[in-house]
């Protein structure tokens, strides 16, 4: 039940946006990929969801070969660091999304989708403004909305591109607490990309240290703070 | 006296008074003096005169005829337009600037060489003329080659208008409505519609407006058979040609109320919903 990435490889015309990724990381982990920009960072989480293709390699998890289904079928959460969020729908309505466009037959009654976006906002802690549209919020708050539309969907998988890129570091710090506390009570595998290392240290089980398209080293955040395995990762580390 | 400082994007008052002006005089003598006059010969000998004139057969008949044409190029331009424009902002392919130039053609030939365009292909002498002929299948100087021609030249209008707006707006809603389990047509009436309603609304009109005024195209492939392949444009000049001055003001004012009513009702919309527009442009 693990999730295992096997020599991803992906161009973009001749240029090589990754060059062969592999990482395992056990069910229900917290991955964080670090790199600094252009390492292709975006290019492996947007894989993972479904929304851009590799030219080889392979993804397992849950059993599943995943890369031969389509984003739609993963049910795997995504948020990204321009938030994303439908904007001309409320905050209630942006968290229903995932559940209202189930087949007839797996969607919930109005009144189970109800509660369950109530219960999202609670998780999020954004009780009371299910009503604004989301121009009407914070930076913050928006992040927090697209992560509550995300596990609004039960995922399998929650994947994350520099969720909190945008905002500012009290508020950056809040939110990495929060969606530690988020996984850690639902359980969902996470593969979380930053070019923070801080961050990535402060929130994740494992992180991948990526460089130019490959993962130069893979393990425990005080593993590869104490033995970093390449030049790159303790320059890295020590910028 | 405290001295008064223009700021730096501010012009002097003589200047921007002789400016108001120019533009004042431009639309009044351009735009409202010759549309006033229209209305004037319309009505010069009443009301009931003009209903007259317009109950007129063949008058009745190229309105019938104006209207089959919009009705039919319009709802069409529409889906070609929403499609094309859904192609070319959502997904990336070889040949796309080719399309893009492609959608503009109609802008960039003058109508009458759409019309001509199209006596080649189903003219006598053209691609196609023989086989129709023995077919027994009229378009050419008939209602079919008028709806070509008029979803020919109306064509670009809601491509035009939504392809800024989808570009502007990126895939970012549609691909996390993917991830979150939609379909592509769920993910198009519930995301990307939505988010486009107020230009594919803007696009639509425009392309009335210009499917009931298209002149050229349509004059060409027409054949300007009265009462049967007559346009109200095509029909306005007829009247002209035959030294009837009260009948073509008719029309003409009626064409102009038309394109009136189109501007009246985008005006409405626009106030009534003002804020959801505001909204839209913010984000
Ligand atoms: N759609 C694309 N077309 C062309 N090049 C791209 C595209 N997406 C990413 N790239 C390139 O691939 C490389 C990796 O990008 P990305 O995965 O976004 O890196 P990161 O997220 O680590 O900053 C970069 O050099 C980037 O310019
Ligand atoms: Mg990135």
């Amino acid at each position: 039940m693990s999730l295992t990435v096997d020599s991803v490889a992906k161009k973009f015309g001749r240029f090589p946006a990754l060059n062969g990724a592999s990482f395992v990381a056990p069910q229900g982990g917290f991955v964080s990929l670090l790199g600094p920009s252009g390492s292709g960072k975006t290019t492996l989480l947007r894989i993972l969801g479904g929304l851009e293709f590799a030219d080889s390699g392979s993804v397992r998890f849950a059993d599943l070969n995943w890369l031969d289904m389509p984003a739609r079928t993963r049910n795997a959460g995504f948020v990204f660091q321009q938030y994303a969020l439908f904007k001309h729908m409320t905050v209630a309505d942006n968290i229903a999304f995932g559940l209202k466009v189930r087949p007839r037959n797996r969607r919930p009654s109005s009144a189970d989708i109800h509660k369950r976006v109530t219960e999202l906002l609670d998780l999020v802690q954004l009780s009371g403004l299910e009503a604004r549209y989301p121009s009407q919020l914070s930076g913050g708050q928006r992040q927090r909305v697209a992560l509550a539309r995300a596990l609004a969907i039960e995922p399998r998988m929650l994947l994350l591109d520099e969720p909190f890129g945008a905002l500012d570091a009290k508020v950056r710090k809040e939110l990495r607490t929060d969606l530690r506390r988020i996984h850690d009570h639902a359980g969902v595998t996470t593969v979380f990309v930053t070019h923070d290392q801080e961050e990535a240290f402060a929130v994740a089980d494992l992180v991948a240290v990526m460089k130019d398209g490959r993962i130069e080293q893979y393990g425990a955040p005080a593993d590869v703070r104490r033995n970093p395995k390449t030049a790159f990762v303790s320059e890295f580390l020590s910028a | 006296m405290k001295k008064r400082f223009l700021k730096p994007t501010e012009d002097p008052l003589w200047l921007r008074l002789f400016l108001g002006a120019v533009a004042i005089a431009f639309i009044a003598i351009l735009l409202l003096l010759p549309l006033a006059l229209v209305f004037k010969e319309a009505f010069a000998n009443g009301i009931g005169a003009f209903w007259t004139a317009i109950k007129e057969p063949d008058t009745l008949a190229s309105v019938r005829l104006s209207l089959i044409a919009a009705g039919i190029a319009v709802p069409l331009n529409m889906v070609f337009g929403i499609a094309a424009a859904w192609c070319i902002t959502k997904y990336d392919f070889p040949g796309k600037t080719f399309l893009v130039t492609l959608i503009d053609l109609p802008f960039s030939v003058s109508p009458v060489v759409a019309g001509l365009i199209y006596v080649l292909v189903f003219g006598a002498q053209g691609w196609f003329g023989r086989s129709l002929a023995d077919n027994n299948i009229h378009i050419l100087f008939a209602v079919p080659g008028i709806v070509l021609a008029t979803i020919f030249v109306t064509f670009p209008f809601v491509a035009r208008e939504l392809i800024p707006l989808m570009a502007d707006q990126g895939r970012d809603e549609e691909e996390a409505a993917a991830t979150l389990g939609a379909t592509g047509f769920q993910t198009f009436l519930r995301v990307t519609l939505p988010n486009i309603k107020w230009g594919l609304l803007y696009g639509v009109l425009l392309c009335n407006a210009r499917a009931l005024g298209e002149f050229g195209a349509v004059s060409v492939v027409s054949g300007h058979i009265r009462g049967v392949t007559n346009t109200m444009p095509l029909h306005v000049q007829l009247l002209y040609d035959n030294y009837d001055y009260p009948g073509a003001f008719t029309v003409a004012a009626l064409l102009a109320m038309l394109a009136l009513l189109t501007l009246a009702l985008k005006s409405l919309l626009e106030w009534r919903y003002a804020d959801e527009l505001a909204a839209a442009h913010r984000h």
